[in-house]
């Protein structure tokens, strides 16, 4: 009984410990380091604690701790708060972007015959199992001016000048929209796909249109998945630094693509961990609601 | 209004069920025709050119096993699927090429279908709503509907915060809020355990009646066709076999098939050897020393190879032979018995081998039975007792 | 119930998946391409593959990448397994919460916050940066979406199997090697792969941990990446994708015939 037991703590103690020391304590220590302040030293800030200077000198750094870099990212001199606003703004649209481009395709694939939607299914996943970075670089070569999109268009005589679509806030868009597509119609797949026919058919009996049916019974149960799909597209849409680094403009602002610049250009730590503390508390609440939408996905009711 | 219903029902609910026989009426006009409807699925044949007649108020069974066409029957009515060939007219309009939504009748699924996002109130007023029905209309009918199937309390409920017997009920109310010109049942009483659906059978009948709607059910379970029908239809491959009341689906089966599917039955290889005016004399292969008279025999000629089939409950078990053990008597031993509690069934087999099954009921409350295990045992029916079947 | 599709189905199947898969097949094609300029076709070629071969930091990175992804994979698929155990079977215990929150949030979490957030602790407690530091750090993020994988898969598991081989005197730990993997283990493999890919595909956080000496594929295409676009790197890139389809494709058809299998064994043993 007692091997027994020590097992079953074994079992959760493991990734428990694993998940705190590499997750949870960093975070801690990312919120420490934004109290403190750039030194040109190793590492480059201070005030670090050092167990062995004993417990008086420790207090004597704890009084060094600050919420000046909060004030240095919160000023509006700096265009840290124009970043954050305009993250959300285009991971709003793209998320939006997004639900118009995968609903109707995994509507389709959930009205498709069972034999047919497996392979539908991989087809979706395929792509996500290909390098994220080399999707985003396939864009660089059709949006440039002398790209693909362009030679097309020229030979179509639709143009007669280049589009400018690379290194502007359209090509961020489509950039988004296409690395995360398979994230967006997986969910929305999976709820579209449990839904029951015979609901359908009964709403027809009782005097629904086709298209009323969907607005009254298949939209309505979808939403979970269209929720799920949101958030699980919208969080990272947030944070996202390949995308507008590689396909945006140079006035394409994006807090990844600034906490990224802040650490390795400017080589402030302290400003980019205020950067990436405010960040997280921006995106606090959708987190949370996507637990919510992943623990009763995965662990029921 | 449902107390008076309730009262005025018990009074009348014998006068209408023996009066009610449109079919024998040469006169009466169908509500629902099929005209030689066929429905294929791909090589498969669901429905093979089959006519059907079914009359106002009537409630009618569609019976048979799973596969037999029925329910594809009955879909083809309610319009998710369009027939092959053949028509559908419904009050003399034709169906064929209306969608379901256009349709005046409404089914009640297997599954339910209960809306599960909706409460049970939006359930029930959702196909009113579809037709653009006034608020307030809408909010009588479906209390209306809620009294009538007893659930006035659940109105506000979520399906999934039902018992299965409520679900069903607010399925029932769904499809009748409409008040469809007929009702399609669609195994409506499938998921409820023995009890209850014994229990909503009756109650549907009563609600049939008292709405004056006419009610087509499709069900595999002939108890509950024999319960509820006034007419039933059993199928098989696609096409009807026999198309009769139940007592005359249970007592004449026309063919062989209808006797098995209905009931139990004991069916015996036979050849006629005489056809006279009281009926006709057989040989059964498993008793050849033995002619059995049977009082009625269609078509059946001398000569002929016929089945014999005698229910169950019609044979008499008797451990000394009967007044007149000349005819209609086997003589075989007890195999095995199965005590039911209110029928005990006993097996006996007959000296070729050939075992037949015995019903009689238990009139007294004696724990030993007085036949028992191997007991040697007559077995044997009156003329009027078994039916000759040429098919 | 087999439907038809309507025209408006076929179409935002058929537009859908030319999205998704254009991009990637011009980028194949362009990789043959005998000119220097990526966007101008010159006849079909093989030279960027050769080019490839001699490109010793590349091929460097790739063989970096590679290590990282097989042992991240492989720590990442007994950890996350054992997190999924413990979501699924252990029910309510202290700080369940906080380890459900820890298992979920690594999923959406922008990777500049998990990048900054390890090179910071990996600072402080002066590990040394390079390969085990972005292999630990992949570990911790694919851990997580393995779980979830084999989660997945454990809330469906009928548990009276388990409770067959304890009451047949077959200890927990054996129960669990004998009974319980064999029937997830398409589950396990799937969150293998995931790990793999995961760890192979990612750059930012593989960008912050890293120290001198350890550079991965991501790291080395990207820096070549913002100086241009070459046909070296569509050959790069092909390769890639080639590997990945092969493997996707043939381990989906090994887990349909696990499946197909598996099923056979759970009716063999819920029937005996």
């Amino acid at each position: 009984m007692a091997a027994k037991a020590k097992g079953r703590w074994l079992v959760v103690a493991v990734p428990y410990l694993w998940l705190l020391a590499l997750f949870l304590v960093p975070f801690l220590i990312v919120f420490k380091i934004s109290l403190s302040q750039d030194a040109i030293a190793q590492p480059p800030y201070f005030p670090t604690f050092a167990l062995s200077e004993g417990w008086a000198a420790i207090k004597e750094s704890l009084g060094e701790l600050s919420f000046e870099n909060y004030g240095y990212v919160l000023s509006w001199d700096n265009e840290f708060i124009e970043a954050y606003g305009s993250s959300l703004v285009i991971a709003g649209i793209s998320t939006v972007l997004l639900l118009l481009v995968g609903y109707p395709i995994a509507y389709a694939m959930a009205r498709s015959s069972k034999a047919l939607r497996p392979t539908l299914l991989m087809l979706v996943i395929l792509p996500f199992w290909t390098s994220f970075l080399i999707r985003v670089y396939a864009w660089i070569g059709i949006l440039s001016p002398e790209g693909l999109l362009n030679q097309f268009l020229f030979f179509l005589g639709v143009i007669d000048h280049p589009l400018e679509i690379l290194a502007t806030d359209t090509a961020v868009y489509i950039g988004i929209v296409y690395s995360y597509l398979p994230f967006m119609i997986l969910p929305l797949y999976s709820a579209l796909e449990k839904m029951d026919d015979t609901l359908l058919e009964a709403a027809a009996d009782l005097g629904c249109t086709p298209f009323a049916a969907f607005w009254k019974i298949t939209w309505p149960l979808s939403l979970p998945g269209v929720f799920a799909g949101c958030l699980l597209c919208f969080i990272p849409a947030v944070g996202e630094f390949v995308i507008p680094d590689l396909l945006g403009g140079s006035d394409t602002l994006m807090i990844g693509k600034v906490l990224w610049t802040e650490f390795s250009v400017n080589r402030s730590w302290t400003v980019s961990s205020a950067v990436a503390v405010l960040l997280l508390l921006v995106l606090v609440v959708p987190i949370v609601l996507y637990q919510n939408v992943q623990q009763r996905e995965v662990e029921g009711r | 209004m449902s107390t008076g219903v309730a009262e005025k029902t018990q009074k009348t609910i014998g006068g209408i069920r023996r009066k009610f026989s449109p079919w024998t009426d040469p006169t009466a006009v169908p509500l629902i025709r099929y005209e030689n409807v066929t429905k294929r699925f791909g090589e498969f044949t669901a429905v093979d050119s089959l006519s059907l007649d079914i009359y106002e108020r009537e409630f009618f069974a569609l019976l048979g096993p799973s596969g037999c066409g029925k329910t594809t029957l009955m879909r083809m009515l309610a319009g998710f699927e369009e027939p092959t060939e053949g028509r559908i007219t419904l009050a003399g309009e034709d169906l064929v090429g209306t969608p379901p939504y256009r349709r005046p009748v409404n089914m009640m699924f297997q599954s339910y279908a209960l809306f599960p996002h909706m409460s049970v109130w939006d359930n029930i007023a959702f196909g009113l709503r579809q037709d653009r029905v006034e608020k307030g209309a809408v909010a009588a009918r479906v209390e209306e509907m809620l009294k009538l199937v007893k659930l006035e309390s659940f109105a506000k409920r979520k399906p999934h915060q039902l018992s299965g017997g409520q679900r069903q009920r607010v399925a029932l109310a769904r499809s009748l809020a409409k008040r469809p010109k007929v009702l399609l049942l669609d195994e409506p009483l499938g998921a409820l355990d023995k009890k209850l659906r014994e229990e909503t059978q009756f109650e549907l009948m009563d609600i049939q009646m008292e709405l004056g709607m006419t009610f087509l059910i499709v069900t595999h379970d002939q108890e509950e066709a024999m319960t509820v029908a006034d007419r039933i239809a059993v199928m098989n491959h696609g096409k009807l076999v026999q198309v009769a009341p139940p007592a005359e689906i249970y007592e004449q089966p026309n063919c062989r098939y209808v006797a098995d599917f209905v009931g139990d039955v004991n069916i015996l290889d036979a050849r006629v050897e005489s056809v006279d005016a009281g009926g006709l004399t057989l040989r059964a292969e498993a008793a050849p020393d033995m002619p059995m008279r049977i009082s009625q025999g269609g078509e059946a000629k001398p000569g002929d190879s016929v089945s014999l089939a005698v229910r169950p409950e019609k044979l008499r078990v008797d451990l000394e032979p009967p007044a007149d053990a000349s005819l209609n008597c086997l003589s075989g031993t007890i195999w095995d018995i199965g005590y039911l509690g209110d029928l005990s069934i006993y097996h006996v087999e007959l000296p070729n081998g050939v075992r037949v099954k015995a019903a009689k009921p238990n009139l007294t409350r004696m724990v030993e039975r007085p036949i028992t295990w191997d007991d040697k045992v007559y077995v044997s029916f009156t003329p009027d007792a078994g039916v000759v079947l040429t098919r | 119930m087999d439907r038809k599709l309507s025209w408006f189905n076929v179409t935002s199947l058929v537009l859908g998946f030319a999205f998704l898969y254009l991009p990637i097949v011009l980028l194949v094609i362009y990789s043959f391409n005998a000119s220097r300029l990526v966007t101008v076709w010159a006849g079909f070629s093989t030279h960027w593959y050769g080019e490839l071969l001699r490109n010793e930091q590349l091929l460097d990175a790739a063989w970096v990448t590679l290590r990282v992804a097989f042992i991240t994979a492989c720590v990442a698929t007994v950890l996350g397994t054992m997190a999924a155990i413990t979501l699924t079977r252990y029910g309510r215990f202290y700080g369940r919460t906080l380890f459900s929150g820890m298992i979920y949030a690594p999923l959406v979490m922008p990777d500049v916050i998990t990048g900054l957030s390890l090179l910071l602790l990996f600072v402080a407690v002066n590990f040394d940066r390079g390969f085990w530091t972005i292999t630990l750090a992949h570990i911790t993020f694919t851990m997580c979406f393995v779980c979830v994988v084999v989660q997945s898969r454990l809330v469906t598991f009928d548990r009276s199997l388990e409770e067959a081989a304890l009451d047949l005197g077959c200890p927990p730990l054996k129960t669990f090697f004998v009974v319980t993997l064999p029937i997830i283990l398409p589950a396990v493999v799937s969150g293998w792969m995931l790990a793999f890919t995961l760890s192979l595909d990612d750059l930012v956080i593989a960008s912050f941990t890293t120290g001198p000496g350890a550079t991965t594929l991501p790291m080395r295409i990207y820096s070549q990446v913002r100086l241009g676009v070459t046909p070296e790197i569509n050959a790069v890139c092909t390769i890639l994708i080639g590997i990945v389809t092969v493997v996707v494709i043939g381990a989906s058809i090994i887990t349909k015939r696990q499946e197909v299998e598996r099923q056979k064994a759970e009716r063999l043993a819920a029937a005996g």
